[in-house]
């Protein structure tokens, strides 16, 4: 069946009550059940819940063949904790049939690449794949369709029983012997715990593991000790160093620097931008770097920003410091200047995946957002935007919050050079879409600026602030003309991941890439 | 032209190709891409273009692509079938074989 | 297949950025950033080893890449090494708008070029005379003899100060100031007015420097240079916001030219403006500074 977005999804996926996209906000005003743990009494009195290795925490939490665990990746590319359970799951314990439900999968699990490639796991539910994993899972070497949900949409997912997670295994830089623990204050450090706390809600389980056991009760906390069923203490949780991934950077690269210049006077062109304004913005070079030119224009307008959302660089972090950031809502954190800010301000606040960005509860923070800064690997013709694949068809990205932000906010912006190499971002069609083009308003590039026609409102502010516009064809036209038309990619049958949009419904499939021959 | 001795052009950065070209009995071509799936039958040809205007009829060419625009291929391909004449540092044909 | 429209030598040159002619991501879409002019480097950017590659390369693009409205100029090797003669060849023929001449000490140097050039033209059937040529003046003699050099060919459209070659022979450094360079620079100005051509100023070596950067730009500025080198496209901004006329200038430019041109056309051959006498410099200026103004996009006028 077509989408609203266009996209034929095969009807054998449809079942269950699974939808095909309809635009956005189609699930507004509908009531739902929230599904709920099973959890184990705790009602003896326990000095601690310590176990003495990982493999002794599984079994205490039933450990099985066929059951979904979870962990958070705050610790980005630098995290232990997920392979280092897994291997115990795998080579210690032997279990098989595994479901794996990540907020991310990235170089620091390679190891899972492995365990699917023998088919021990079998199933995967991430909000971003990178590196071997995305090579595997794109070579159809994963038994079952692999789920790509946004931020937002893994907590919806936990909520509407979708997702049932066994056990969640979650890294906190402290820990007591009960199990209140927090992303600070610790040997290794991640900051905020904001993808973590949702699962100690809905998880059967809950196995906290730490490098810093520290004195009971371990207070104010971000994962509560009622939530808890064992706590393991490892040599080392991760390497902070390492949450700095490239894209986490401060740029000095001067084509990023003026496309960040560009969005800046575009937000200061909109009517949003006033005294208690919201923001966000991605983690991509161009994104990142918005940040210093738009205090540029807070201070010529004498402005303050209400909160900042989602993911928290060291940037926005001192801007707070100057005063021109009143809240900062952070989910996590992209460096360790911004991780070592958490808490310091009381504004400077922790909030989880759901009060983040889920569409299925009251109301979350993404609703009230003014502007969100975006990067994306492909944009097309109808503003969709793509961020899981890769020229060449592979998974090597991650929705995160980009599809509920831009649904959330009044302004989306997506910020990307016209091509990469010989890769045109803006094309007549992208390989796979992640977020939908209804949600996207305004596109920068190196060569010029396009808004979408939906938003007349917008076009008229920049006609009238003297910021020059073009049609996003014309973008795409150039773009084709500097590095040629792409012959379109050649595909098998097999559909290798399912990109689920932030309400549940299929925005697009992901099949697996035929390999390139000159014949 | 005749390749003569071994010899290469271009680097392995961003938007840029490495062109080796050896002596060999017939034309052998060899393509590696980043971008093989978008513009591998575009590199291909732009490649067999360029080796057919300068004559080059017999000859082992190994093309690493990084990205490259056409422009970028071409230079690279000419630059190291000259080197390997030992033709490449004066009285080049400019519009006369090096064209578009 | 790009053809280049015919060089102005007195376009409007507020910025020249450096880029290296071998590097294919850089020279691929250079135009961008808006600066005047790019300098397509041949000569210190690329190792003696590639020159021959850089010089494929640049045809391509010179051939290939549509920069607009942004003028092409390619520095070539110095006239002491075996390059600059293919240099010239490769530039003509791909249709560069100009080539700017390395480490120039004196007129015969850029005789021996437009020779080099003139041939070039002849040979790729280039129109006579549309390669423009520069001087990069990098040493004491070179500025003792800018008038010379300056006048040596209808094909100068100017020369620049070369600051990192010219402070060693000085036995110089770089100061906050500028004084080290003042006198060359004033008198590479002086030669330049003097001759009718355009002056720059040499690039500011430390791109994460701005402060330094920005009193340098405004110190180019207030003695009379037409523009300066740069290396890194965040410097573009500054140069082109401190060379654009102030509304004050502008209003008084139009002024002095509505006013003489009224005068003009009435047939009254000595011009007043607010009762005052003007005369031609005044009226010429006015007429720069609104022309300047329009290219600066500061300028919304009718005239």
């Amino acid at each position: 069946m077509r989408n609203a977005v266009g996209r034929e999804i095969p009807d054998y996926l449809l079942t269950n009550g699974r939808e095909v996209y309809q635009g956005k906000n189609y699930k507004d005003g509908q009531y739902i059940k929230k599904a709920s743990p099973t959890v184990r009494r705790g009602e003896k009195p326990v000095e601690d819940k310590l176990c003495q290795t990982i493999r002794e925490a599984c079994e205490k939490c039933g450990a099985h063949d066929g059951m979904t665990f979870s962990f958070h990746t705050e610790f980005r590319d630098g995290d232990y904790v997920a392979s280092m359970v897994c291997k115990v799951l795998v080579e210690e314990m032997g279990l098989k049939d595994l479901h794996v439900a990540a907020t991310s999968l990235g170089s620091a699990q390679d190891i899972f690449a492995d365990y699917m490639e023998q088919g021990i796991i079998v199933e995967a539910q991430t909000s971003g794949v990178r590196g071997r994993i995305g090579e595997v899972i794109s070579a159809g070497k994963l038994k079952n369709p692999a789920i790509i949900r946004s931020h937002g949409g893994r907590p919806r997912a936990v909520e509407a029983g979708e997702v049932h997670i066994d056990i969640a295994f979650l890294a906190a830089a402290t820990s007591d012997c009960c199990g209140n623990a927090k992303g600070t204050g610790g040997k290794n450090n991640c900051g905020s715990m904001g993808f973590a706390n949702h699962d100690s809600h809905y998880a059967d389980h809950t196995v906290i593991i730490t490098d810093t056991l520290v004195p009971f009760p371990n207070l104010p906390s971000s994962i509560s000790c009622i939530d808890v069923d064992a706590v393991c203490v490892v040599e080392a949780i991760g390497d902070p160093k390492k949450i700095a991934t490239k894209e986490a950077r401060m740029t000095d690269n001067p084509r990023e620097l003026m496309m960040a210049e560009n969005v800046a006077k575009v937000i200061a062109a909109t009517p949003y931008f006033k005294d208690g304004f919201s923001f966000q913005t991605g983690v991509g070079g161009p994104s990142l770097a918005v940040n210093r030119f738009l205090e540029e224009h807070m201070r010529k307008q004498n402005i303050k920003m209400s909160f900042a959302l989602g993911g928290t660089s060291s940037a926005i972090c001192a801007l707070q410091d100057k005063g021109l950031v009143d809240y900062i809502l952070d989910t996590q954190d992209f460096d360790q200047g911004a991780a070592a800010h958490l808490f310091t301000n009381p504004h400077h606040v922790e909030i989880d995946l759901s009060e983040y960005a889920n569409a299925a509860n009251k109301g979350a923070y993404v609703n009230k957002l003014d502007y969100v800064v975006l990067s994306a690997l492909e944009v097309d013709t109808k503003f969709n935007v793509n961020v899981i694949t890769g020229s060449d068809g592979v998974l090597r990205g991650a929705p995160g919050g980009h599809p509920d932000t831009a649904a959330g906010s009044k302004c989306c912006i997506i910020v990307t050079p016209l091509t990469r190499g010989r890769m045109a971002t803006v094309c007549k069609d992208v390989v796979t879409v992640t977020t939908p083009g209804d949600c996207v308003d305004v596109l920068v590039t190196d060569y010029g600026i396009a808004v979408n026609p939906a938003r007349q409102d917008i076009i008229e502010c920049l006609d009238q602030a003297g910021i020059k516009h073009v049609a996003i064809e014309s973008l795409q036209e150039k773009a084709y003309s500097l590095v040629g038309e792409p012959e379109p990619l050649q595909w098998e049958d097999q559909v290798v991941a399912i990109v689920e949009a932030r309400d549940g419904t299929i925005l697009d499939v992901v099949k697996k890439v035929k390999p390139f021959s000159f014949e | 032209m005749l390749i003569e001795k071994s010899a290469m052009a271009g680097t392995l950065e961003s938007s840029d190709a490495q062109v080796t070209v050896e002596p060999a009995e017939g034309l052998e071509l060899n393509i590696q891409s980043s971008v093989l799936n978008q513009y591998g039958h575009q590199i291909k040809a732009t490649i067999l273009e360029t080796l057919n205007r300068l004559e080059v009829t017999a000859g082992k060419v190994t093309v690493i692509d990084k990205g490259a625009l056409d422009c970028t291929l071409k230079a690279r391909v000419e630059c190291a079938v000259f080197r390997s004449c030992g033709k490449s540092e004066s009285n080049i044909p400019w519009g006369g074989v090096i064209n578009d | 297949m790009i053809n280049r429209p015919k060089p102005d030598k007195k376009r409007l040159r507020r910025t020249m950025m450096f880029m290296n002619a071998q590097k294919p991501g850089l020279i691929k879409d250079a135009y961008i950033y808006g600066s005047d002019s790019i300098i397509l480097d041949l000569e210190d950017a690329v190792a003696e080893n590639q020159k021959d590659a850089a010089r494929f390369s640049l045809y391509h693009a010179l051939k290939n890449i549509d920069y607009g409205d942004t003028e092409v100029i390619v520095r070539i090797n110095g006239l002491d090494t075996p390059h600059w003669q293919e240099d010239v060849r490769v530039c003509v023929a791909g249709g560069a708008d100009g080539i700017r001449i390395a480490k120039c000490e004196n007129a015969q140097m850029v005789r021996q070029v437009e020779e080099a050039v003139l041939a070039a033209e002849r040979e790729f059937g280039v129109e006579e005379g549309r390669t423009l040529l520069m001087a990069a003046l990098e040493s004491p003699m070179g500025i003792m003899n800018a008038y010379k050099i300056v006048t040596a060919s209808d094909r100068m459209l100017g020369c620049a100060i070369s600051g990192g070659d010219f402070r060693k022979s000085m036995h110089v450094q770089i100061q906050r100031d500028g004084v080290e360079m003042m006198v060359a620079r004033g008198q590479m100005l002086l030669a330049a007015r003097a001759a009718g051509v355009q002056c720059f100023d040499t690039m500011f070596p430390n791109i994460d420097d701005m402060e330094g950067f920005k009193a340098e730009v405004i110190q180019n500025h207030k003695m009379g240079f037409d523009g300066k080198s740069i290396v890194n496209p965040k410097q573009i901004a500054f140069v082109h916001e401190t060379f654009a006329p102030t509304e004050k200038e502008i209003a008084y430019a139009e002024k002095l030219v509505r006013g003489c041109q009224a005068q003009a056309d009435a047939g009254i051959g000595v011009y007043t403006v607010d009762g005052k006498m003007v005369d031609i410099p005044f009226f010429e200026d006015a007429k720069r500074i609104i022309a300047l103004a329009k290219a600066c996009g500061v300028y919304h006028g009718d005239l």
